[in-house]
């Protein structure tokens, strides 16, 4: 048995993205849920399966089943992190596989930012705590710092990556953050933990969202264009950066290559690439271990804009974490922007970008989440049904 | 065996023996594999065997990082990946050189200093202790 194309996305929405004053997280998740059940041409009362996960509800699936006064037969709000909307897309998929449900929603909502900054509801890591890390950021500075001594990777590398991050939101009026950005903006910002400056960090916004899922059969029903998960798969091995095996080098090497197995598509083969950037070295990590060039090598990969708009290989196309939206938890928006370019390149209204910020003949579309400190890595790959 | 999980637990037992001026990490009995932070059972494994031996307090920096604070609040601080010479990696400080001057590869050697008002495992860089 496999789970590829079992389940297919026919409706996703987002709501307060950057700054929603006076909304709390639930009624902005309630709000991406009714754009996304709207979207999909379907009532509240078709959802029977219900996945959600915020920092800010500890039964996150829970409240808002009563907030949208719902009995879902099947619920599910495992967390682990910012990824756990690239697992919850897996679990829906078994659940309808299975018959379980028919229709499955998985949400997501934040007031982060107009609620007073970045918000986690992490413990203190045993063993850490005491020597002052300040998560995540000190754990992603400490993995940039190793991958610089073993990689001779720079500052200017990182930097790059914000870069062409910011040159996509350039081109989507969505995005939070739009202007300039050079390398020697980010070099010069404050710097918060060695090597990591403010602009090598992902946004603080607020933002909810939202995707529908159901089986094929139904799928064909839908008004805008069904798109087919066509592999998922997630691994972890730590919870503290001190208990990351190595730095350099991510779970997501394991669940990339179960993902395309999956999915019968490989690296070369995705249109679009959307990566899990909530710092710059991220995407650098990301880009090895899913396979898209090889370990030490991203920054030459990336060196002569390569993944900037027009630079050959569309990664981050909303602007990412780092110029798009951030608002604690970001996995559902790197799946809601894969999807959106399949959709946007068969024909359906995504809404207005300038030119190359949808790009043209996508298909197929990697959506790869990151939990906790480059703990949880969880790959999905999206598909037009022509992939199928 | 049964005694095994008697009494106080790994946490409880390091930090006791942290408050004797002790730094303590655990081995397993039948593979002789260190392990740190302390744990109930052997990691991977699952063997219940493991036992206390207190550390050389040798490493290495496998990784580091200057969290960057402003001089009212205490000012910028080191924070360091070190690899015991036993093997396990600990999170810990690398105090006796400037935060931004401890660098990946370097001998570090511990020493229980305080942090907050609690014992710590803190690690100064070979030869400025």
């Amino acid at each position: 048995m496999t789970l590829r194309a079992k389940a297919a996305c026919t409706g996703l929405a987002t709501a307060g993205c950057g700054e929603a004053q006076g909304r709390n997280p639930m009624e902005l998740m309630v709000e991406a849920v009714h754009r996304a059940v709207t979207d999909a041409g379907l009532q509240l009362s078709d959802i029977d399966g219900l996945f959600a996960a915020t920092a800010f509800h500890s039964m996150a699936a829970m409240s808002l089943a009563e907030h949208l006064g719902i009995q879902p037969k099947f619920s599910d709000g495992s967390n682990i992190g910012g990824s756990s909307f690239m697992a919850h897309a897996l679990y829906a998929s078994m659940a309808l596989e299975a018959g379980l449900i028919k229709v499955a929603v998985i949400a997501y909502g934040s007031n982060q930012r107009t609620a007073g900054g970045f918000r986690s509801i992490s413990e203190p890591m045993p063993f850490e705590a005491q020597y002052g890390p300040r998560n995540p950021i000190t754990a992603y500075a400490l993995a940039a710092n190793r991958y610089m001594h073993e990689f001779g990777a720079t500052r200017e590398d990182l930097a790059n990556v914000a870069v062409a991050a910011r040159g996509w939101a350039n081109l989507n009026p969505e995005a939070f953050m739009h202007g300039d950005l050079s390398v020697e903006d980010v070099m010069t910002a404050r710097m918060i933990s060695d090597p990591l400056s403010k602009l090598d960090c992902c946004l603080v916004t607020d933002g909810a969202a939202a995707i529908v899922l159901t089986r094929p059969d139904r799928a064909k029903d839908a008004p805008k264009s069904p798109v087919y998960l066509l592999g998922a798969a997630f691994e972890h091995h730590h919870r503290m950066i001190s208990a990351m095996p190595s730095l350099t080098t991510t779970a997501a090497a394991a669940s990339g290559p179960r993902a395309y197995e999956m999915a019968g598509y490989g690296a070369g083969d995705m249109n679009t690439i959307q990566l899990y950037d909530a710092f710059t070295i991220n995407t650098m990590l990301f880009l090895e271990d899913l396979g898209f060039c090889a370990k030490g090598e991203a920054a030459a990969f990336i060196a002569d804009g390569h993944i900037a708009p027009g630079g050959g290989l569309p990664v981050n196309t909303n602007g990412g974490g780092l110029s798009c939206i951030h608002p604690g938890m970001y996995g559902l928006f790197v799946t809601i922007e894969a999807i959106r370019q399949i959709r946007a390149a068969a024909g359906d209204d995504e809404g207005p970008r300038e030119p190359g910020g949808w790009v043209e003949g996508a298909k197929l579309s990697l959506a790869h989440g990151n939990g906790g400190v480059l703990a949880s890595q969880a790959t999905t790959i999206w598909g037009h049904g022509e992939t199928v | 065996m049964s005694a095994y999980f008697d009494g106080p637990g790994p946490e409880a037992q390091f930090k006791a023996f942290l408050a004797t001026g002790k730094f303590m990490i655990q081995r397993s009995a039948s593979s002789g594999e260190h392990v740190f932070y302390p744990r109930t059972i052997a990691p991977g494994t699952g063997t219940a065997d493991l036992e206390w031996v207190e550390a050389s307090g040798d490493g290495t920096v496998y990784a580091t990082t200057v969290n960057r604070q402003r001089p009212e609040k205490g000012g910028d601080y080191n924070i360091a990946l070190i690899d015991l010479t036993e093997g396990p990696r600990m999170m810990a400080r690398v105090e006796g050189v400037a935060p931004d001057a401890v660098t990946v590869g370097m001998r570090v050697k511990a020493r229980i200093g305080e942090l907050a008002g609690e014992p710590a495992v803190i690690f100064d860089a070979e030869g400025t202790a």
